[in-house]
């Protein structure tokens, strides 16, 4: 029977995975290749840094020793931080960073779609509306993924050098263990392979139509789940947290 | 992508689309302004993410800028002054009923 401690540890999984992801996609304000993308990258990075917002909070009440939802955030060492390798990885070129966003949305998507049936309320709650936020994701960098990877030869050999540098990370993904066993069996969350054959499914059709090679996910590099995390955490962390750190308790 | 690539970049591969945002359900689309996209698709994302941040929308056009016709600046005179002296073609001579109420 899935505890206090394993909705805890969702909380934290998915917070995570929402917070770093966001904080690499706002890296682009002011630095996209186009004025439309240097508002389209920050908008998802808000939607993703919502859903972290909505996590922590939750579990701050759960855990209920005066945290608050920026102690999860911006006061945590890397070890701490629970998310997926993937998400941490430095954003490159643009190609990179859309491929990234794809497969993160063609996960999260039926993940949240999932989780709209979950045992556990709030959850339920926030998944309406995460999984239309999502479901846009999926679209836009989907959208551009098929454009890169059917457009240019320098479009295409960067849309297929981001593949190489990503594919050891699309495992960790699918990764389960006992924690995620039992917050399947105590119906908080989705059905693994239900998520995976989704997500299958998005990605063969969207490659299909970039001109991609069919995705091959084999066990690659992990560890995020377990807090072990890439040297490349530690100055995302350097940045997002100086505030926090410089100045303990600041407000706007 | 690097200025260079930019500055080389066909004008062509980014063509300008006029945007026309609906506000709400009875009122009809306005233009908001302009995107650069690809094609139709992606200039209906671009005007989704860049005009309808704060819920201004329910619906979305797009036109590519090229298929618009407009007047000539030199005709302006000629095109829209003759109707400066024409006042009673607006419906203000009329005495509204008490009746009737705000209008």
């Amino acid at each position: 029977m899935a505890g206090r401690d394993d909705l805890l540890a969702l909380l934290l999984r998915i917070g995570d995975d929402h917070l770093i992801l966001g904080h690499r996609l706002s890296e682009w304000c002011g630095h996209a290749p186009m004025l439309e993308e240097d508002l389209a990258l920050p908008n998802m990075a808000l939607d993703l840094i919502g859903t972290a917002r909505m996590c922590y909070g939750y579990a701050a009440e759960i855990e209920g020793d005066g945290r608050s939802e920026d102690d999860y955030a911006f006061l945590r060492d890397g070890t701490d931080f629970r998310h997926i390798l993937m998400v941490e990885r430095p954003n490159g070129d643009f190609a990179f960073t859309i491929l990234r966003q794809f497969l993160f949305a063609a996960y999260m998507h039926p993940v949240w779609d999932g989780l709209t049936g979950s045992t556990d309320a709030r959850l339920a709650d926030h998944a309406g509306k995460a999984v239309k936020e999502m479901a846009y994701h999926v679209r836009h960098s989907g959208e551009w993924v098929i454009r890169l990877g059917d457009g240019t030869e320098e479009s295409a050999r960067r849309m297929m050098a981001a593949l190489d540098e990503l594919a050891p990370y699309i495992g960790e993904m699918f990764e389960s263990d006992e924690t995620a066993q039992r917050l399947v069996t105590a119906g908080l969350l989705a059905d693994p392979d239900a998520v995976r054959a989704t997500f299958d499914g998005t990605v063969s059709r969207t490659f299909a139509m970039a001109k991609l090679p069919s995705l091959d996910v084999t066990a690659g590099i992990s560890g995020g789940r377990t807090g072990r995390h890439g040297e490349v955490l530690g100055h995302l962390l350097a940045e997002m947290q100086f505030m926090q750190r410089a100045y303990p308790g600041q407000t706007w | 992508m690097s200025d260079d690539t930019r500055n080389q970049m066909p004008r062509n591969l980014m063509p300008l689309w006029e945007v026309f945002i609906r506000p709400r359900t009875g009122l009809a689309h306005s233009h908001v302004g302009s995107v650069h996209a690809s094609d139709e698709v992606m200039a209906v994302q671009a005007a989704r993410d860049v005009y309808t941040r704060r819920g201004e929308g329910v619906s979305i056009w797009v036109v590519p800028s090229a298929s618009i016709t407009a007047s000539d600046p030199d005709q302006r005179d000629e095109n829209f002054e003759p109707s400066a002296s024409k006042a009673y073609r607006h419906p203000s001579f009329y005495d509204i009923p008490d009746d009737v109420g705000h209008m």
